[in-house]
């Protein structure tokens, strides 16, 4: 059988589908942005104008940003020697935190907000009260498998026992061999869960609306609900950030197989 | 957790569950394991279909490429700014509807038709279902090696008898374990549902929800039952998942 040089006819029609399916609504976005506030003639950049100075797009989204370099930090913080340390002795046990990992799809962010409003309440104001207390918190928790499987990728594709002896020969110390030998090695893991971590955050409604911050997502809803056409603005904004993000993680996952699924925005 | 088996004044009992299988409470499990189930068959056959057609031989390199990358985004792309964008597109005076309406005389909201109902919620949720099916199908159906076709049509099998005989029995355990990776996706969705309808069509989330708002009063153990229940429910669907997981893991290399 010589193989079929030629694009199949009804592999065509479904990849027009598919691309239908998913430009439209872009597009429609696109078209309802460009329109004027008053007369809802086209075509004016006003409604970018209008959320660019909106300070509240700023500190809302700084405010999302932050809440996701802290979470991004600690759940490094937290799984880089813990994945390491499991690699490197005690192999039994990454089934049963590859299990672990997936408790979070099973308790979904609208039931695990239910159980934090109730355990951490009565913890101090700077933790409950304050988005980088709380959220942080919570956002580790959905941060947690998508770094876990990241740097579990990461880790398998080195020979840990070998850099680590290798390390130590050389006389080099536990926070020498961590920071030094492993840490670049599994750079791009780390990254690649970042990014992940970055968009999950940035994109977070459920939580963060629900324990009452107002951030990113919030102020979204809250152009969505009160204001017509810059909602659309505000929407492919925030469409640009999912993609820059994204594409960073494309960047550097480069020549790897890796499933980019995020859970959080939903 | 332990919360949906307390009465308000702090004793035990399982009321609260009990409740749960009454209304309004059995719609809200009934709407919601409907749309889910409606957008992970759908989304499962589309995102199937659109994954082999981009996949198969013929199709450019590069056209693989960009779905991977775009349904990476798209996959993402989800709560609030997608509702947004649907209404945008589908909404009473969105631009879709303005061009039906216009071009084509054909408004659909004269006929019945409405963004804001369960039929829009399955619509909006099958933009990020379909993505995430092209997602975790691709390495699927990458592993159905071209020689294996190549070894069918060579022993004389037609093209429906290698699909009936050689496809179909090993993707359809990765196909399973996706459905029901979508199941769960789509039961456990909160943001987009609420972005789209503020909460008139009764989904669990949706009625968690209002509980922790504070815009039902009556008894918060209730809102922790619900939650209780969402987590039986996904907790299924895992127990469902993993051995299919294990499976169709099988020929994946």
């Amino acid at each position: 059988m010589t193989p079929r040089r030629r694009i199949a006819p009804s592999a065509v029609i479904w990849l027009l589908f598919g691309a239908a399916y998913f430009l439209i609504p872009l597009l429609a976005s696109l078209l309802v942005s460009l329109r004027d506030d008053q007369t809802a003639k086209c075509c004016t950049l006003g409604n970018y104008g209008y959320i660019l100075h909106d300070h509240q797009f700023w500190s809302t989204i700084r405010l999302s940003f932050i809440v996701a370099l802290e979470t991004i930090f600690l759940t490094l913080l937290l799984l880089v020697p813990t994945v390491y340390w499991v690699h490197l002795k005690v192999p039994r046990l990454r089934p049963l935190i590859g299990f672990l990992a997936l408790v979070p799809f099973v308790v979904a962010p609208i039931i695990l907000v239910v159980g934090l409003l109730d355990v951490y309440r009565g913890t101090p104001q700077w933790f409950y009260g304050e988005p980088y207390g709380f959220l942080t918190a919570a956002y580790v928790i959905l941060a947690f498998p998508y770094m876990y499987f990241s740097l579990d990728t990461g880790f398998r594709s080195i020979d840990v026992h070998t850099l680590t002896e290798a390390s130590q020969s050389l006389g080099a110390g536990w926070p020498t061999t961590l920071f030094r030998v492993i840490l670049p090695n599994i750079r791009a893991a780390a990254l690649a869960g970042s990014f992940l971590t970055l968009a999950i955050v940035m994109g977070e409604y459920t939580i963060a609306s629900l324990a009452q911050f107002n951030v990113f997502s919030v102020y979204v809803q809250y152009v969505n609900q009160n204001k017509g056409y810059p909602a659309a603005a505000v929407t492919l904004l925030a469409f640009a950030i999912t993609w820059a993000a994204m594409l960073a993680l494309a960047a550097v996952g480069r020549g790897r197989r890796m499933a980019p699924v995020a859970e959080g925005a939903r | 957790m332990i919360g949906a088996f307390q009465s308000p004044d702090g004793g035990y009992t399982l009321d609260n569950v009990r409740a749960l299988f009454d209304e309004p409470y059995r719609t809200a499990f009934k709407n919601s394991i409907e749309v889910s189930l409606v957008t992970a068959i759908l989304g499962g056959v589309f995102g199937l279909l659109i994954a082999y057609s981009a996949i198969r031989d013929g199709t450019p390199r590069v056209i693989r490429t960009g779905l991977t990358t775009f349904s990476g985004v798209a996959a993402n792309f989800a709560g609030i700014p997608l509702a947004a964008a649907f209404i945008s597109t589908l909404g009473v005076l969105g631009v879709v509807t303005e061009f039906m309406t216009k071009q084509l005389g054909y408004n659909p909201y004269d006929h019945g038709f409405s963004l804001f109902t369960k039929t829009g919620i399955e619509i909006v949720y099958l933009y990020f279902q379909i993505p995430l099916m092209i997602l975790v199908i691709a390495p699927a159906i990458d592993g159905l090696r071209r020689e294996w076709r190549e070894a069918a049509s060579g022993l004389g099998a037609s093209s429906f008898q290698f699909w009936r005989y050689v496809g179909t029995p090993i993707l359809l355990p990765s196909l399973l374990s996706a459905i029901v990776l979508l199941f769960g996706n789509s039961f456990a969705a909160y943001a987009t549902a609420y972005g789209l309808t503020s909460g008139s069509v009764g989904l669990v989330p949706i009625t968690i929800g209002f509980f922790l708002s504070g815009d039902v009063f009556d008894n918060p153990h209730l809102g922790q039952a619900l939650a209780f229940g969402m987590f039986v429910v996904l907790g299924l669907m895992m127990l469902a998942y993993i051995p299919l997981q294990k499976v169709s893991s099988r020929w994946m290399r």
